[in-house]
């Protein structure tokens, strides 16, 4: 390891991408990692820049606010302001005694190693910072359903992505299913490829983000988004069906069919089941934050108003870490507006940390921005809840844990009958989350579980223990090894299983 | 100028920028692997390189994601099984202890 730079920011998504640019031009020297191939995160998503097309562009919000970060991103990386590196995954955060952050990088698939080298440089396994900025977002909050594992079922922000990233649409005739906002652009954009949308099937009872005025008045634009997808859906011809769930997906080695049902507000079954024949199935319950990094370095975590884990940090993105700043979905799902603004703030206040005071009218500015927007999300949140219910859907031999195949039925059986209480040792015992995903997928809905099963509410105890992981992305043996090498291998072990409780 | 991928004897066709999981499905492939436990049949899911169930391989080299791996001309994929020599589940240190071009999970 050579060079220590001044503040790390990982991910490159709304919140990383703004962050590492404010703080270069702040005067600090930015490293920025990211696991795709190019800027952009989720939010801004977008096909393959050296081969995109005008209309790649359609259905893309705020564009011009990536371009301009974009512009910026690639002139300070021109001037040796920001070290850009994609295609690379951290993948274990460490800290040495004088307090300088250590991060282990992989290359994410096994093309990208070559992505972002400079020329004659060995791919790089091992950076430091002083500071650190975590951007890593989120990804789709699922809850299983019977048959959610057949082929042609897919998260709602995946059959985005392959839309927006790959211009595939996952099949011809779909379903959108979940609940919350996203199901909407997710849907029309479907529509918009040629695919016919069966329905949207929101558990929810409305589509009214004006029911909470606080919120609507918070973020004034919205209330107008909402008019144009709704307008949208029209044009489409797609029903939107309120109150009511997939109860089960059919389907003989991939999708054929759904069976859905109304449900009363606790998202119980009220009528009769529907069959719908499809050959997509996009499932989406809002969005959940993306934990392993900051919970390996030990940052206080919250519950947020729709129930995810989240990181704690003050009102200048600042966690119970020291150096350690968190922006993005991170500290709270939230959309890509929020996210830009707090991505700027945590960036000002790492480099009035490091001796680079901001403009604190500046400061004020995005301080309210992020309190509105936050305000925003939290009516959001309320409106769509996950339903309090919903582990009555699942019947003995539903998965779970989809990697380690893990039915319904062992989870209950590991509650009865072994007599597991919380989430962490329902894990130990029937093993969902020790696959390949390490629980990201079924984290949530195995700690919802748990509490279900023991009568309880859903939380932080529920939670955290699904959320903790000891190495944030699975990595080649050999590099491991070379982590061994450096400290001993108990050391290592010691570090990852420490940090990673 | 279209690539052409080679999947199970079948080929593929990929537009260059999309990902292999992409060109896969575009080719209404839905999926490409089956689970270690129930011979479940797998293919794409979140997407985004989270959930690990899209695995395949790709031009010999195994467990790769096929969200995330950008398609190329003459590509081979899905000859080896994937997953097959990762110990299920396996933790930290067991992983740590089997060597070669294994994968550590925690
Ligand atoms: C699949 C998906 C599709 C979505 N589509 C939309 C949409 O169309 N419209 C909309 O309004 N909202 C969408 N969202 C919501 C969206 O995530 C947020 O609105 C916004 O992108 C959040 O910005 P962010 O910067 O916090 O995180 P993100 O945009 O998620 O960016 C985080 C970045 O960090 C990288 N990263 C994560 N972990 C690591 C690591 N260990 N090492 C290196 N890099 C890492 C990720 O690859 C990613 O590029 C989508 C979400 C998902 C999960
Ligand atoms: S589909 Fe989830 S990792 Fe590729």
């Amino acid at each position: 390891m050579s060079h220590v730079h001044d503040v790390a920011v990982v991910g490159a998504g709304p919140a990383g991408l703004a962050a590492a640019v404010e703080a270069a031009e702040a005067g600090l020297g930015v490293l920025l990692i990211d696991t795709a191939g190019q800027p952009g995160g989720q939010y801004w998503r977008h096909y393959d820049r050296i081969h995109a097309r005008p209309e790649d562009r359609i259905g893309h919000h705020d564009w011009p606010v990536f371009t301009r970060l974009r512009t910026r991103l690639d002139e300070l990386a021109a001037e040796g302001r920001i070290r850009y590196l994609p295609g690379h995954q951290v993948w274990l955060i460490t800290r040495d005694a004088e307090g300088a952050f250590t991060l282990r990088v992989t290359a994410a698939t096994s093309t990208s190693a070559t992505a972002g080298r400079r020329s004659g440089d060995a791919d790089p396994t091992t950076l430091a910072a002083h500071a650190l900025i975590l951007c890593a977002g989120g990804y789709d909050r699922q809850l299983p359903v019977p048959g959610w594992d057949l082929p042609g079922v897919l998260t709602a922000g995946g059959a985005q992505a392959l839309l927006k990233g790959h211009r595939t649409p996952a099949g011809q005739r779909a379903v959108v299913a979940g609940t919350g906002p996203f199901l909407l652009p997710v849907a029309t954009g479907l529509a918009r490829a040629g695919v016919r949308v069966a329905a949207v099937i929101e558990a929810n009872a409305t589509v009214g983000w004006l029911r909470s005025p606080a919120g609507a008045v918070s973020a004034p634009g919205k209330g107008v988004e909402a008019l144009r997808y709704a307008a949208s859906m029209l044009r489409h011809r797609i029903p939107y069906r309120t109150r009511t769930v997939i109860r089960e997906v059919l389907g003989d080695g991939r999708v054929e069919a759904v069976r859905v049902a109304r449900v009363d507000g606790d998202g119980r079954p009220t009528g009769p089941d529907e069959e719908i024949a499809v050959d997509l199935v996009a499932l989406g319950w809002g969005f959940t934050p993306s934990l392993e990094l900051p919970l390996m370095l030990g940052a206080e975590t919250a519950q947020d108003t729709d129930g995810s884990l989240v990181v704690a940090v003050d009102d200048s993105q600042r966690s119970s870490v020291d150096g350690l700043y968190v922006a993005g979905e991170a500290t709270g799902v939230g959309g890509a507006t929020l996210a830009v603004q707090e991505g700027r703030l945590s960036a000002l206040a790492v480099a009035a940390d490091r001796g680079h005071p901001a403009d604190p009218a500046r400061t004020r500015r995005l301080r309210a921005a992020v309190r509105r927007a936050r305000r925003f999300a939290a009516a959001m949140h309320r409106t769509y809840p996950l339903p309090r219910a919903w582990p009555d859907w699942l019947t003995e031999t539903t998965l779970v844990c989809r990697c380690e195949e893990v039915p319904y039925a062992d989870l209950r059986r590991a509650h009865h009958d072994l007599g597991a209480e919380d989430a962490r040792t329902l894990k130990m015992l029937a093993r969902p989350g020790m696959g390949w995903c390490q629980g990201r997928v079924c984290g949530l809905a195995t700690a919802g579980i748990a509490a279900w099963l023991g009568g309880r509410e859903t939380g932080v105890d529920d939670l955290r223990p699904l959320a903790t992981r000891s190495l944030a992305v699975p990595v080649p043996l050999g590099e491991l090894a070379a982590l061994a090498e450096e400290t001993t291998p108990a050391e290592a072990l010691d570090e990852g299983g420490r940090n990673g409780d | 100028m279209t690539h052409h991928l080679s999947f199970r004897g079948v080929t593929v066709a990929a537009e260059p920028g999309q990902s292999v999981a992409a060109a896969l499905i575009a080719a209404g492939i839905t999926d490409w692997r089956t689970t270690g436990k129930g011979g479940r049949p797998r293919g794409l899911f979140c997407g985004i390189g989270v959930c690990f169930d899209c695995l395949i391989t790709v031009d010999g080299i195994p467990d790769q994601r096929a969200c995330l791996v950008a398609a190329a001309d003459g590509m081979r994929l899905g000859d080896a099984e994937p997953g097959a020599d990762v110990e299920p589940g396996a933790d930290f240190e067991e992983a740590g202890r089997t060597g070669g071009e294994d994968v550590a999970r925690a």
